[in-house]
């Protein structure tokens, strides 16, 4: 592998009009998003991959990102969905037994526009202290950041879109074959169970999960109504992670709400959380900077356990708004923030954060049994 | 889950001396628990005889108990304060071991203590290679093939099964202590032999090589309710094969992906509840093949270690607190993490950083051992360096290591040289393999020759050209300063605004922000600065920097308690080292922490950003003196004693004007810059003679010569080590007595804080020699001869703080050796004795406060006589030779305390590993001046009860005295000689003392064996005497225990 020659200069600029100069790294030209950061020191090709980021330039905390190139095994995804993606030093050339191509050629085929060489901490702090905000990245020769600015500015954020729309439909693309990536799979498949997928831009490993508990399942679009669902006769319903503002998803509240009340038992994953939240008359709202990671503690509730998380959330639901139906289960250590609720009079229940990890630790991967048990009953 | 309510007192036990493989990591974890468990309302009983530790600190604990840790003792203690439980995961490998002898002989059932933080079954699966390899298969993880043994015709079927390179473990022992790798069936029986004699109970595990694996360890925690994190991934930059102390290691791990992580993740998990790991914190060892990527476990430690010391630092997690409170049944999420105060503990650390971790040998102290590195940890000390990323923390690493360089180019080694040493791993590999990168050799061929991965030999290319573009660019500026502007005044330096900014270690990538005020620096453009300085009265305190030989945990010591002596009268307090072993780099003893090299353009990089009342920089050790002189000249204030005070003392010149001003008497000497000078000193004094460098640590190429061959032989080496120095060259007082003083100075008054004797005569470094406080031997003329030259070069060096002065002392004429305006090596082994915490008050003085004030007038002579012995590495360097010199090569100390001279002397020989027997045989062999002691010796021991055998000289002196003695062989007569008694263990001490290099070569492999069969032996006629005298002493006398906390409240009402 060839090392690059003079690596070509790039801008981050925030809406506030903070610039920040750095190398171009993967496809260069310009990108627009919310500037967001996650603090995950491993599973950057899972984060490039996750829909959940759509619309969203990503900047890695870690320093060195890219140390173990890319492989076909670790995509959550067709490809990345992301708008930008940030670090302090990205690595040209990987070192790892599994990687099959360089990060840098991963991005470039994908047209993922990218920067390194800046101070990731400052930005960090930036965003912490202030706020998600509205970036751009802008790289190439004429790169000037008087436009990376004003392009920043321009940046439609995401309150309010429906994001879910540009992404559904890639889950539908995995293959059950790809499940060989976590490990053999159903050895629990004794008894099937057929699960319907909503797909708001479903993470594969949640269906490599459904599928090693023993789980067939059968992916629709997020535009799917309760009766197109419900006509699939499901032993259970799944909703997917996704990203962007779950109240602007009316269509997916409503048909969710009617399945709910079908009994059919229901799991949602973060955005899905999010949704059913708001199928049971819950309220949802943005987070300062979100949560994004794969070291949050969760603490749950009804066991008294923590669970080291992985979270990719910027929305969140208002546990003050959980009552009645509905009982929150799970709070964020961090900030005791609603990370699970459960139907008390119904088989459903969500969880905000990422049981499926990938990336992060596994410490959660009971729940895609429990969401099995309740189809047993 | 609360705090539990069935505790009130816990038995916490250290770690003992410092020793490779064990160092200041456990006083560090140590005190960091007790604290922790004693802000909690616990009684703490704390035993480890270890007098250098802060843990040891009587206000540390309720009752700290400096005695051998011995399951002996451990019971008296047990039976005199009541614990209800034992803590012994703070230790180390001695805690554990303890534990379980503890367990074994019933003494915690018989007296009802609880062992907490591990339970005997899971030390016992841990440290059992057998049983962990049985607990590891059960849960479906993967091991090397291996088989235990206990004897060779075992081992000869185990090869058959492993193959080689075979790895040679012997179980139970610490820092893989005679551990090693055999390449060929050859040397494999000779190493087993030496395993099988290294472990406590003769086993060892013949195991399948992984030599060349990536190697990884993860910090785990886990508490009583079964919720367990990964506090840190560490991943070795040297591959299998070099013990992950002696390796370079670099935190987080590069380069796993996720998915392989969270294998390794889920599996440390596992194998913490296999092994029934139930609260506290573990470090588990992974393998990984890099091209398979098959995943093995190597091995688990269930309590805090070196690692886990490091994993603190490197994430600002505090293991070893942590451990302490899960440990009396505190949850994860009950305890809040102190740096966010807003989270609680039950999180894994993220960090936006890269830790590098180099460590730091001492290879030169010990010629005749294997430099080369292997299974067996021979460091013995290490460097970390915090950077934004990889190359900058692993140059700073490498500014942090203080040998001489620092940089990581700057050889000039040919390549053919530099690619045959590459391929075995060695002190200095990393500077050849930096130097073969700037030779351009190809990353594949490097990766053939090291397995050291690929990722890293990129990283470290980078770092080389980063040099190298550095250089240029220095070229150019020195260039344009020469054209421009000739006199630069340095003074202007001090305010110069650098490209430096600092940032917070805060285990959350910044996702939070962090209250503790631990920093690093980086190197940034626009430089967003989190030092948040404030304008208080304060001071820098520079630390020691690596531990090595010479400079280790006392001056620490030292650096802590100068921190509470400034606290104590308002100022605030800034650390500045970059040892992730120690005290003072835990984040909450002093008011800011900066991990920096200690280095002049780092130091002022601090200095510049927080504007410090002063520096202090007389705590540390050589490190930090070395830069007084730079940072004065550059317009810092150094507290306390002045530079040129210090230079005074220093420069032989003007220290031996001093001496004569005052009226005292010096040992002849003369100062030589050329051999050619050397000679004609030499010719001027006659022998035998000193030989010493200037400028150099821990007596590094001194040397006695008694004749003009030994002379030229030794010179060299002195021109060598002194680097452009000149040589001083002594006439050496034989048989003369020596005299530590450690003093406080407040300009004016000076007053002695303790007078310690040693017990090895003049010519034995002070760091290796046995010492007694008070003096046992001296007369009061002698003594008051003493304290008046104390006084008076205390006041003519204007010494503010802390003085040390070596006296030697020969027919009641007492010559000053040598001046050290600073804190010494005994200040906490004084402290301890006295109940004086003398470094604490010196903090105090440095900043004007007078003795006057602070009330001190007087130290009383202690009731109680204290002996310190100390600890040496040996049994690391097979092949090294154990005759003390004035070279230091010792590593640690430990302390005896008792009613008189005789039994402290016994408990010192014990807690220094070094029991002396009560029956048995005893081996002599003596030079030609020693026959007459010998002979009184030899009688003593005969009346005791002892059987003498010796060789033909002095067998024949012996019987010539009238005393019953054995004749056996010298080595050279043949079999059976004297090493083969050895080793058949029909010798319990020896005695053995020599004169040139002749009788030493012939003797070699007499200590050889008795330091390879730990049987205790003395190497002086002093301490042989002092030996036979504790034997007399501590006959028929029943072990007593005392509390520092009692002894000093004796001594007070004394």
């Amino acid at each position: 592998m060839r090392r690059d020659a003079a690596p070509k200069q790039a801008f981050l600029a925030l809406a506030d009009g903070t610039v920040f100069e750095g190398r171009a790294f993967g496809a260069c030209g310009a990108t627009v998003g919310e500037v967001c950061f996650n603090t995950a020191m491993t599973g950057y090709q899972e984060v490039l991959t996750d829909p959940s980021y759509r619309a969203q330039i990503v900047v890695m905390t870690a320093s060195h990102i890219g140390n173990t190139g890319a492989n076909p095994d670790d995509m959550e995804s067709t490809r990345p969905h992301l708008a930008g993606f940030v670090a302090r030093d990205f690595c040209r050339e990987p070192s790892n037994w599994r990687a099959r191509e360089s990060l840098a050629s991963f991005l470039e085929r994908h047209g993922v526009v990218a920067i390194d060489g800046i101070d990731t901490r400052v930005l960090v702090r930036r965003l912490r202290d202030e706020g998600a905000i509205e970036g751009c990245i802008l790289s190439g020769p004429d790169a000037d950041p008087r436009e990376a600015v004003a392009r920043a500015k321009a940046s439609p954020g995401l309150v309010g879109r429906d994001l879910v729309r540009e992404v559904t439909g890639a889950a539908a693309l995995w293959k059950s074959s790809n499940a060989a990536a976590d490990g053999t799979m159903t050895e629990h498949a004794a008894r099937r169970h057929r699960v319907v997928a909503f797909d708001f831009g479903a993470k594969w490993n949640i269906l490599r999960r459904l599928e090693r508990v023993g789980c067939d399942v059968t992916v629709v679009r997020a535009e799917a109504t309760a009766r197109d669902v419900l006509q699939l006769k499901p032993d259970g319903v799944f909703l997917s992670n996704g990203p962007g503002d779950p109240a602007a998803l009316t269509h997916a509240i409503d048909a969710t709400r009617a399945i709910l009340e079908s009994g059919v038992p229901t799991f949602g994953i973060c955005l899905g959380h999010q949704i059913m939240a708001l199928a049971l008359g819950g309220r949802t709202f943005k987070l300062k900077f979100g949560h994004r990671g794969a070291n949050h503690p969760v603490l749950n509730l009804e066991t008294n356990v923590v669970e080291i998380t992985s979270q990719n959330h910027g929305f969140a639901v208002d546990p003050d708004s959980i009552t009645g139906r509905a009982r929150v289960t799970h709070v964020s250590l961090n900030d005791r923030c609603c990370e699970g609720l459960a139907q008390n009079d119904r088989p459903a229940f969500a969880v905000q954060y990422h049981p499926e990890a990938s990336p992060g630790p596994h410490d959660a991967h009971v729940y895609f049994e429990r969401f099995v048990a309740l189809m047993r009953r | 889950m609360p705090r539990r309510t069935d505790i009130k007192t816990i038995f916490v036990i250290g770690s003992g001396p410092i020793v490779i493989g064990q160092a200041c990591e456990f006083d560090y974890a140590g005190t960091q628990a007790v604290k922790a468990l004693r802000a909690d309302g616990f009684r703490i009983v704390l035993l480890n005889s270890n007098p250098a530790t802060i843990m040891t600190d009587p206000e540390f604990a309720d009752a700290t108990y400096i005695e051998p840790i011995t399951p002996e003792v451990a019971e008296a203690i047990i039976a005199k304060e009541r614990p209800d439980a034992l803590l012994p995961t703070l230790g180390g490998q001695t805690a554990l071991n303890l534990a379980l002898a503890l367990h074994e002989n019933g003494a915690l059932a018989r007296h009802g203590v609880k062992l907490i933080g591990a339970s005997v079954e899971a030390i016992h699966k841990a440290e059992s290679r057998e049983a962990f390899k049985e607990a590891m298969t059960r849960i479906g993880l993967d091991v090397p093939k291996s088989r235990t043994v206990r004897n060779l015709s075992e081992a000869r079927a185990a090869l058959d099964e492993v193959g080689v390179p075979a790895i040679i473990r012997p179980s139970f022992t610490l820092g893989g202590s005679g551990g090693s790798i055999a390449y060929t069936r050859e040397e494999y029986e000779g190493r087993v032999e030496w395993a099988l004699r290294q472990s406590p109970r003769g086993e060892a595990l013949i195991e399948e090589s992984v030599l060349g694996w990536k190697e990884y360890e993860l910090e785990v925690m886990r508490d009583g309710a079964g919720n367990g994190v990964i506090i840190c991934s560490i991943e070795n930059l040297d591959p299998m094969g070099v013990h992950t102390g002696d390796s370079i290691t670099v935190a987080p791990a590069q380069t796993l992906t996720d998915k392989e992580y969270q294998v390794m993740r889920d599996a440390a998990l596992a194998v913490l509840r296999e092994i029934g790991v139930d609260t506290g914190g573990s470090n588990i060892q992974f393998a990984v093949h890099p091209e398979t990527g098959r995943m093995i476990v190597i091995e688990m430690n269930p309590r805090v270690s070196r690692s886990s010391a490091l994993a603190s630092k490197a994430t600002g997690f505090p293991i070893a607190k942590i451990a302490a409170l899960v440990a009396v049944g505190y949850r994860l999420d009950e305890i809040p993490n102190d740096i966010t105060r807003v989270t609680p503990a039950s999180f894994e650390p993220s960090i936006d950083y890269v830790v590098t971790k180099i460590p730091r040998f001492a290879f030169e102290k010990f010629p005749g051992g294997d430099a080369t590195l292997g299974v067996q940890m021979k460091s013995v000390g290490e460097a970390m360096g915090i950077g934004s990323t990889f190359v900058e923390s692993l140059r700073k690493a490498v500014r942090s290591l203080e040998t001489g360089r620092t940089q990581l180019t700057g050889d000039t080694t040919p390549r053919d040289v530099v690619m045959a040493r590459v391929g075995k791993p060695h002190a200095g590999r990393l500077f050849d393999v930096a130097r073969a990168l700037e030779l351009g050799v190809d990353i594949e061929e490097l990766y053939a020759a090291t397995k050291i991965d690929r990722w890293f030999l990129r990283q470290l290319r980078d770092a080389v050209e980063e040099e190298g573009k550095e250089k240029c660019n220095h070229r150019d500026t020195e260039k344009q300063r020469s054209e421009g502007e000739e006199k630069s005044d340095r003074k202007k330096d001090l305010g110069a605004e650098a490209d430096v900014a600092f940032r917070r270690v805060d285990t959350c990538a910044a996702e939070f922000e962090a209250q503790t005020p631990y920093l690093y620096s980086t190197r940034a453009r626009g430089a967003v600065c989190e030092a948040r300085p404030t304008d208080r009265k304060k001071v820098v305190i520079l630390g020691g920097g690596p531990n090595r030989i010479g400079q280790g945990i006392e001056f620490d010591y030292c650096c802590v308690q100068a921190v509470f002596g400034f606290r104590d009268i308002g100022y605030e307090t800034i650390m500045v080292n970059c040892n992730p072993e120690t005290v003072s780099t835990d984040y909450d003893v002093s008011d800011r922490l900066y991990f920096e090299p200690l280095t002049e353009p780092d130091v002022l990089a601090i200095v510049r950003r927080e504007k410090p009342e002063g520096v202090v920089v007389q705590l540390g050790g050589q490190t930090p003196l070395k830069l007084a002189v730079p940072l004065e000249r550059a317009g810092v204030r150094i507290l306390g004693t002045s530079p040129d005070a210090i230079d005074r003392a220093e420069d032989r010149e003007r220290f031996a004007a001093l001496i004569t001003s005052l009226g005292l008497m010096q040992p002849e000497s003369g100062i030589a810059r050329t051999v050619d000078e050397a000679a004609s000193v030499a010719a001027r004094l006659g022998f035998p003679l000193l030989l010493r460098p200037s400028y150099v640590l821990g007596g590094r190429a001194m040397q006695v010569v008694y004749d003009t061959d030994a002379f030229r032989a030794a010179i060299r080496e002195a021109f060598e080590a002194s680097r452009g120095h000149p040589v001083l060259v002594d006439r050496f007082l034989n048989d003369a007595t020596e005299v530590d003083v450690d003093a406080l100075a407040d300009g004016d008054s000076v007053v002695l804080a303790g007078v310690l004797e040693h017990i090895e005569e003049a010519g034995v470094h002070s760091g290796d020699s046995a010492m007694v406080l008070p003096p046992f031997s001296l007369t009061p003329e002698v003594l008051t001869a003493i304290e008046r030259a104390t006084v008076s070069l205390g006041r003519a060096l204007g010494v503010r703080g802390l003085m040390n002065i070596q006296f030697a002392v020969k027919d009641n004429v007492v010559y000053v050796l040598e001046v050290n305006p600073r804190a010494s090596r005994t200040v906490p082994f004084v402290s301890k004795a006295t109940g004086l915490p003398i470094a604490r008050i010196a903090a105090k003085l440095m900043v004007g406060t007078t003795l006057a004030e602070l009330e001190i007038r007087h130290v009383p002579r202690p009731r109680y006589t204290f002996v310190k012995e100390s600890v040496f590495p040996f049994s690391k360097f097979p092949g090294t030779d154990t005759v003390l010199g004035p070279e230091m090569k010792s590593t640690g100390e430990v302390m005896g305390v008792d009613s008189d001279v005789h039994q402290a002397f016994g408990k010192a020989q014990a807690a220094a590993g070094n029991a002396i027997p009560a029956h048995g045989t005893f081996f002599i062999s003596v030079k030609a001046d020693d026959k007459a002691a010998a002979c009184d010796l030899a009688l003593r021991l005969h009346y005791l009860g002892f059987t003498l055998i010796a060789t033909d000289g002095t067998c024949a002196a012996i019987r010539g005295a009238g005393v019953p003695c054995q004749r056996v062989n010298k080595v050279a007569d043949g079999s059976p000689h004297v090493v083969d008694r050895i080793r058949a263990g029909w010798i319990q001490g020896v005695i053995n003392t020599t004169i040139g290099r002749q009788s030493l070569i012939d003797s070699h492999s007499i200590r050889q064996t008795t330091v390879a069969h730990g049987v205790p032996y003395f190497t002086t006629i002093a301490a042989a005497r002092a030996a036979v005298g504790a034997i007399e002493g501590t006959r028929e006398k029943r072990l007593v225990v005392r509390a520092l906390q009692e002894i000093h409240r004796e001594q007070a009402s004394h």
